[in-house]
């Protein structure tokens, strides 16, 4: 034992380089480092980097996790059964209303076929979680339990049972990074539910808050007010057409700029928000 | 870290990972801006603590998980951590014979330099983040640098780290 002890200090301990030269080296390395991720190069190291950190992100998460739990355990019998019947009742009501929506959709189709004009629709969608950890706190990002071992890909939307809420912007091995549209980096193509005016929703970096952009000033009576629901307008392929997105809450003209200033509250519950959905498109 | 030569190699890891999960533990956002450089404060205590054993290299690798879980530029907070390293692995003589309320000082001006060099590597990569909060880590870290401390040098003293 000794023996291999002395031996391995006799390979593995080189006397060390000076201090200052090691520093070039990590500085330099750094460097690099930055230069090719902020060049997109790194894509598929940072996908491992993320699956290694994952117990990480699992262990801080699971405090949350057993919480939910311990709530669910404890929680009264006759809680559960009011539970039970309660979305027994809403289940019907959405029934329903799916009945008159096969109707319509294939109403649509039909439509569609007249005009020449084929337009896929329906999407699949994959439940995921939201892990309860924290990213930079000048981003509005969050991290989600499902990475490539689950088939996310980057760029695909992201949404909840209200509106759409983001898009993957990085996937790991088991878990991923969503900006959400509320990021001043995110930009969504948008138009207004009722006129048809299209526009882009960006992010403001703020909590809830989202501003259309290049608006004129003149014609804003007619295109768009308060209240105006927004939807994705389907432009640039990432985002299908038709999701809510927000509430238009002001509209105040910039008689400065051209352009008018909006903003908007998004429909999704951004920041509490423990289920989320991933929109697959129907072709995979 | 060659296991082989020094003992209690996990102890130092461990410290990593738990300044890890207190980095990504999730608080509301006005704590959340004054949350303190976790990593950077376990850095600079091994640093001085053993710098033959934990420095620059160790300072690149905890950045580069750092900037993983953070979803920040890989390499941005593992440049601020081996520029860390370096400064305290270098001064480590006359840091260690301060004053813990000095050593917390100095905490402040590497942890304020980490900071600066992030808002100022975000902004030649094209998303300026510049805004006043920048300090308030650097604050939290000089005051509880002394707890920090405290708490390893028992551990490190406990587990027989060297």
């Amino acid at each position: 034992m000794l023996n291999i002890r002395t031996r391995k200090k006799g390979v593995f301990h080189r006397p060390k380089r000076p201090l200052s030269l090691r520093l070039v080296i990590f500085v330099l390395a750094s460097i690099v480092l930055m230069i090719a991720d902020h060049r997109d190069y790194l894509k598929t190291v940072r996908t491992h980097l993320l699956g290694l950190v994952y117990p990480i992100q699992y262990l801080v998460n699971l405090p949350v996790k057993a919480s939910q739990w311990l709530s669910m355990a404890t929680s009264n019998r006759l809680q559960l059964i009011d539970e039970i019947e309660r979305l027994r009742a809403e289940k019907q009501q959405l029934q329903v209303t799916l009945q008159k929506f096969e109707d319509l959709k294939s109403e649509n189709e039909r439509l569609r076929q007249l005009l020449a004009s084929p337009l896929k629709v329906g999407e699949r969608v994959q439940l995921a979680e939201v892990l309860a950890v924290d990213l930079e706190h000048s981003r509005r990002k969050i991290v989600i339990d499902k990475g490539t071992t689950d088939g996310v890909r980057v760029n695909q939307p992201v949404i909840d049972a209200f509106g759409v809420m983001g898009q993957v912007i990085r996937v790991g091995l088991f878990s991923s990074t969503v900006m959400l549209i509320t990021d001043s980096e995110h930009k969504l193509p948008v138009q207004v539910l009722r006129t048809g005016l299209r526009t882009v929703a960006k992010g403001m970096g703020a909590v809830n808050r989202l501003s259309l952009l290049n608006i004129s000033n003149t014609g804003l009576n007619t295109g768009i007010k308060k209240n105006d629901l927004i939807v994705t307008s389907g432009t640039g392929d990432i985002f299908p057409q038709g999701y809510p997105v927000g509430t238009v809450i002001d509209v105040s003209p910039d008689i400065g700029q051209p352009h008018a200033l909006v903003h908007a509250e998004p429909r999704a519950v951004l920041e509490r928000n423990r289920d989320v959905l991933l929109l697959k498109k129907s072709g995979e | 870290m060659n296991s082989d030569r020094h003992r209690g190699g996990w102890v130092i890891v461990l410290s990593f990972v738990f300044s890890f999960m207190l980095v990504v533990l999730p608080m509301p956002a006005w704590i959340s801006a004054w949350r303190p450089d976790w990593v950077a404060m376990v850095l600079i205590y091994w640093c001085l603590a053993l710098p033959e054993r934990v420095g620059v290299a160790t300072g690149w690798f905890v950045g580069i998980v750092h900037d993983v879980l953070n979803d920040t530029l890989l390499g941005q907070h593992a440049l601020g951590l081996v520029l860390i390293a370096y400064l305290s692995v270098k001064y480590h003589r006359q840091v260690r014979s301060f004053s813990v309320w000095q050593q917390a000082i100095v905490v402040f001006g590497l942890v304020a330099l980490n900071q600066l060099l992030g808002i100022w590597i975000q902004s030649l990569f094209g998303s300026p983040q510049m805004r006043g909060s920048f300090i308030y880590p650097a604050f939290s870290s000089m005051l509880l640098w002394p707890w920090l401390f405290m708490i390893l040098r028992d551990k490190r003293r406990a587990y027989g780290v060297d």
